[in-house]
């Protein structure tokens, strides 16, 4: 009887596991039509993406490489969300933490690299730190609406970004030859990541994303202050009754936010662009917001979420290329996939309670 | 549930993985008959449709096609709005394996990823712009780079505004001051200024390569101040195209004919024809060089051409007054 | 900076920060009515997308731009659908459907954009209405009587929605099951009914929104044309306390020095255009962060209501 509980408890976990995913069919079944609609063929186009993001070592390491920004920004979504603040300046963030990381690298570019680069890490860091800090401290002090304020943020770290790309910070190179590109110099080599498979992008920032998922997760459930910082997003009236400083803890939340959104800023420049340019952000901020929700909010969650998200965007791509169908496609897809799959997690809710009732 | 959730991702990754190590052959395309089709693939920043940086390349791109005898001599592929580098260095490298001919980056930014996609694949052909670094010092010789002299057509479309104005004020409005606007907006200022000492030229920038809104009010803010003359740079200033149309003003273009949006207000435009640079270079792979040359759009070279707006009469002195510009930017004695 | 006071330049602010307005005005308005009954729809953005497409095709397909503005609202409508359907029966996390909903209006608008037009093209959109006597109050007259009728709705569903909100039994309604929905429904009020119409009259107001810029504005659509601003007309709904004459005062402070900036650089003052640029979003931080008296969110807002809970 033991044995048949516990095959039960087995398949209907599995179950539930899995109930989200008949959605992404019904999402891929409409992308089908429009594609069809536009003269593809759907079957080659998907072909096309699940080769493209998982079918080989470019792929995988593409996908991976996509993953690593998503995860770091996902993290710090987690950590906010956990402590009951939404965090939408992830843009923002990673645009300074790249712009901090960029300006101590470029202006101490005769530093030995094993000091360098670590520093650069945690200027990008401690940057976005601060930018996410900002509405942090506003809403602590002054009641200032976190979503209103990390939006206009992202809107200011974009100019900011302008100003310095294009003044302070333009590459010597675009002056020179008359081009004035908005973009930086290259960073020296010692800051840059060591590429973990020769020949494409993906770098040892891959790594460092996947040892700060682990740690996330101990400082959120391990430690006193990741307790407190759940305990504020679970009932703030709770907390501030059992004395908590909620007000503290959030904007704590916050920055921590933004310093892990800082430091996917820093590791994209470091390990991928090696020059800080316009456009570094674009999206992921966002998307890494969508990848800590598919993970459920939890640190370990991430990763696989990031993983999957991150092959969704490469694979995507990826198809647009084979089947040669407007790129706008995509995001419409992608719309879709991420609507069907939020939407029907209210299934495995359903069956967790029943079964919670019914024994 | 929390936990349940993110065993069902790893659950759907390994799935994922399992598929498409069973599924390879399918999404592989067969190998090509040799052919002599020449295919020429481009990845762009904006859409085919800006109306400005990337639709007068696309456009060009068509050009030669139908030139060479159609999708059985050329066969074109792209893939636009790719603004964010690693997408575009990826779709780069992608159509490089699939044995593209040419591959163009049609995007500043993307120089460094060109850098190190174009050693692994020595046959093909690379082409980037706007830039005048083709990597050579580097080692790499299949790389060939463009840019435009956006400053020249500038300088003209100055001159003309500057003679047309009656007010003697001409507003410009760009995305952010950096790269092809800059360098556009200056030519024009100093055309302006050079045509008709003691025209008052305004400038605004909005920040953004896509805010069509900010754009048009930039347009309003100009007309307000007593401009009748208006310019402006990126995908965005179709907004303020509009404006110029509803207050009667006129509107000069640039990178791309914008007569179409509005008829009665676009005076003239600067166009980039990108066809002789890529006609060259597709004679240039054909023989067997596959980069090494900075290419540069100018009046000299044809590359850049004042389309005037045949339904808007320009006065003879004028258009004399821009040609002549035009030929001292060509034989040097004007430096916009 | 003298010149940055003349009389020219202060009624140029005026009337550009009153164009620059509408569209803020539309969406945030209606996204108040969403977020008063609970529901935080970060997806405007894309609903505004897809409202300034289908009313600009419709508007240049049938020669009629009021056709235009009803496919708008319509368009609005089934989106504000769409996320009603995954937001409140489907009791989704409601940032990441609102992100979901962004992403497909943005990807199907440019779809249908290059399927269906394929070019910028321009249109003839709602034309001006010169108020008779008042706008011919010196000065301010034509500033502010001789807009499109787009313009003059946007201002007057201010009051609308205030009266409407807090003096109408419905409005009550509203407010009640975004503060605590359990108790509205032990009152009897259909929680889910309500929240329904609040999301999709949102999503009618986002689709005019961007309707107004494409129809009315603007008049012509270019994929990603609305460039942030629908999330920056949720942020004006925490501006606004989530009363329509707060959304106003934000929607105005935004524009109005949105336009002075534009002034600044046209006038040749010499600061950084970047700088420039950044003053209405900083302004609207420091405006709310010292100037305002802040307000309780709705206590049920992002909160999916089930029956029987508690």
């Amino acid at each position: 009887m033991a044995d048949r509980a516990g095959v039960k408890r087995v398949v209907n976990r599995t179950v539930e596991a899995l109930l989200p995913l008949l959605a992404v069919p019904v999402a891929f079944l409409i992308g089908a039509v429009m594609l069809a609609a536009l003269g593809a063929n759907p079957l080659e186009a998907y072909g096309a993406m699940l080769q493209g993001a998982f079918g080989d070592k470019s792929g995988i390491t593409q996908t991976l490489v996509k993953a690593t920004p998503l995860l770091l920004v996902g993290l710090g979504v987690c950590i906010a969300f956990r402590g009951g603040v939404i965090n939408i300046g992830g843009e923002g963030q990673i645009i300074i933490g790249a712009l901090g990381a960029t300006a101590l690298s470029i202006g101490f570019r005769d530093m030995p690299g094993w000091f360098l680069l670590p520093m650069s890490l945690i200027i990008g860091a401690l940057a976005g730190a601060v930018w996410g800090g900002i509405p942090g401290v506003l809403k602590a002090k002054l009641g200032v609406n976190e979503i209103l304020s990390t939006v206009m943020m992202n809107a200011i770290a974009v100019q900011f970004s302008n100003y310095l790309l294009r003044g302070p910070m333009i590459d010597p190179k675009e002056i020179e030859q008359g081009t004035r590109i908005a973009q930086s110099a290259l960073l020296p080599k010692s800051v840059w990541l060591t590429r973990l498979v020769p020949q494409t992008l993906l770098h040892s920032g891959a790594i460092l994303a996947l040892i700060l998922a682990v740690l996330v997760y101990i400082f959120l459930w391990r430690t006193t202050i990741g307790y407190r910082i759940r305990a504020v997003g679970l009932n703030r009236d709770a907390a501030r009754y059992a004395g908590i400083r909620v007000p503290f803890y959030q904007a704590l939340a916050l920055i921590l936010g933004g310093g892990f959104a800082g430091l996917a800023g820093a590791v994209e420049v470091m390990g991928v662009q090696h020059r800080m340019m316009e456009n570094l952000a674009s999206g992921y901020g966002f998307s890494g917001i969508v990848a800590a929700l598919f993970g459920s909010l939890h640190p370990l969650g991430s990763i696989p979420a990031s993983v999957l998200f991150g092959g969704l965007l490469v694979g995507a791509d990826k198809m647009q290329r084979a089947v040669q169908v407007p790129s706008s496609l995509i995001d419409a897809l992608l719309g879709l996939v991420v609507l069907f799959v939020v939407g029907s997690q209210i299934w495995s809710r359903w069956r967790a309670r029943r079964r919670e009732t019914h024994g | 549930m929390k936990s349940t959730l993110s065993r069902m991702l790893a659950l759907v990754m390994l799935v994922a993985i399992l598929a498409a190590g069973c599924a390879p052959a399918a999404a592989t395309p067969a190998p090509e008959a040799v052919s002599t089709v020449f295919k020429v693939a481009i990845v762009m920043p904006s859409s085919i449709t800006d109306m400005a940086f990337s639709q007068s390349m696309f456009e060009g791109l068509k050009k030669v096609q139908a030139e060479m005898g159609g999708e059985s001599a050329m066969e074109i592929a792209y893939s636009e709005n790719l603004f964010k580098v690693p997408d575009a260095a990826a779709a780069i490298r992608d159509y490089a394996d699939k044995g593209y001919n040419l591959v163009i980056a049609h995007g500043s930014q993307y120089g460094t990823s060109l850098e190190q996609v174009a050693p692994d694949f020595p046959n093909t052909a690379f082409a980037w712009g706007t830039s005048v670094d083709t990597f050579q010092a580097s080692g790499i010789n299949n790389v060939f780079a463009y840019q435009a002299e956006a400053q020249q057509g500038g300088y003209v479309l100055g001159t003309i505004a500057a003679l047309m104005s009656k007010t003697g004020i001409i507003g410009e409005t760009g995305p952010v001051d950096a790269g092809d606007a800059k360098l556009y907006i200056e030519g024009f200022q100093k055309g302006a200024e050079a045509a008709k000492p003691g025209t008052t030229v305004s400038v605004t920038y909005t920040g953004s390569f896509s805010d069509v809104s900010l754009m048009a009010t930039a347009a309003e803010t100009h007309i307000a101040a007593g401009a009748d003359m208006l310019t402006g740079s990126s995908q965005s200033v179709v907004g303020a195209i509009g404006v110029a149309k509803d207050k009667g003003v006129y509107w000069f273009g640039t990178q791309w004919d914008q007569t179409s949006l509005a008829p009665e207000a676009v005076l003239a435009s600067q166009v980039y024809d990108w066809s002789g640079i890529i006609k060259d270079m597709i004679d240039s792979v054909q023989k067997g060089v596959m980069g090494g040359k900075a290419y540069t759009l100018t009046f000299k070279n044809g590359g850049l051409v004042i389309s005037y707006n045949s339904a808007i009469t320009v006065p003879a002195e004028v258009k004399a007054a821009a040609d002549a510009a035009i030929a001292g930017i060509n034989d040097g004695t004007i430096v916009p | 900076m003298d010149e940055l006071f003349k009389l020219p330049v202060l009624l140029g602010i005026l009337y550009s920060g009153i164009r620059l307005a509408t569209p803020y005005l539309f969406a945030a308005v209606g996204e108040t009515f969403a977020q008063r009954s609970g529901v935080l729809n970060l997806g405007v953005e894309g609903i505004m997308l897809m409202g300034a497409y289908s009313g600009f095709y419709v508007g240049m397909k049938s020669g009629n731009v009021w056709l235009g503005l009803l496919a708008a609202a319509l368009v609005g409508i089934l989106m504000g659908l769409l996320m009603s359907v995954i937001s409140i029966t489907m009791q989704a996390e409601q940032g990441i459907s609102g992100i979901g909903l962004h992403l497909f209006g943005l990807g199907l608008s440019s779809l249908l954009f290059k399927t269906t037009l394929g070019s910028v093209e321009s249109i003839n959109g709602f034309k001006p209405v010169r108020i008779p006597i008042l706008a011919d109050i010196p000065y301010v007259g034509e500033v502010l009587f001789n807009h499109n009728l787009l313009v003059y709705a946007a201002f007057l569903l201010v009051p609308l929605s205030a009266w409407f909100l807090s003096k109408t039994t419905f409005g009550l309604k509203i407010r009640a099951v975004g503060q605590n929905p359990q108790a509205a429904d032990t009152l009897g009020v259909n929680v889910i009914a309500v929240r329904y119409f609040c999301v999709c009259l949102g999503g009618m107001l986002a689709g005019i929104a961007g309707a107004s810029l494409s129809i009315a504005l603007i008049n012509l659509f270019q994929e990603n044309m609305t460039n942030g601003m629908g999330f920056i007309a949720v942020a004006l709904v925490y501006f606004g306390g989530w009363k329509p004459y707060g959304v106003l005062a934000g929607a105005l402070l935004f524009s109005f020095v949105n336009a002075f900036q534009l002034w600044v650089q046209v006038l040749g003052i010499k600061i950084p255009s970047d700088f420039a640029i950044m003053m209405p979003y900083v302004l609207t931080i420091l405006a709310l962060a010292f100037a305002t008296k802040r307000a309780q969110q709705p206590a049920a807002l992002t909160k999916p209501f089930e029956r029987g809970e508690n």
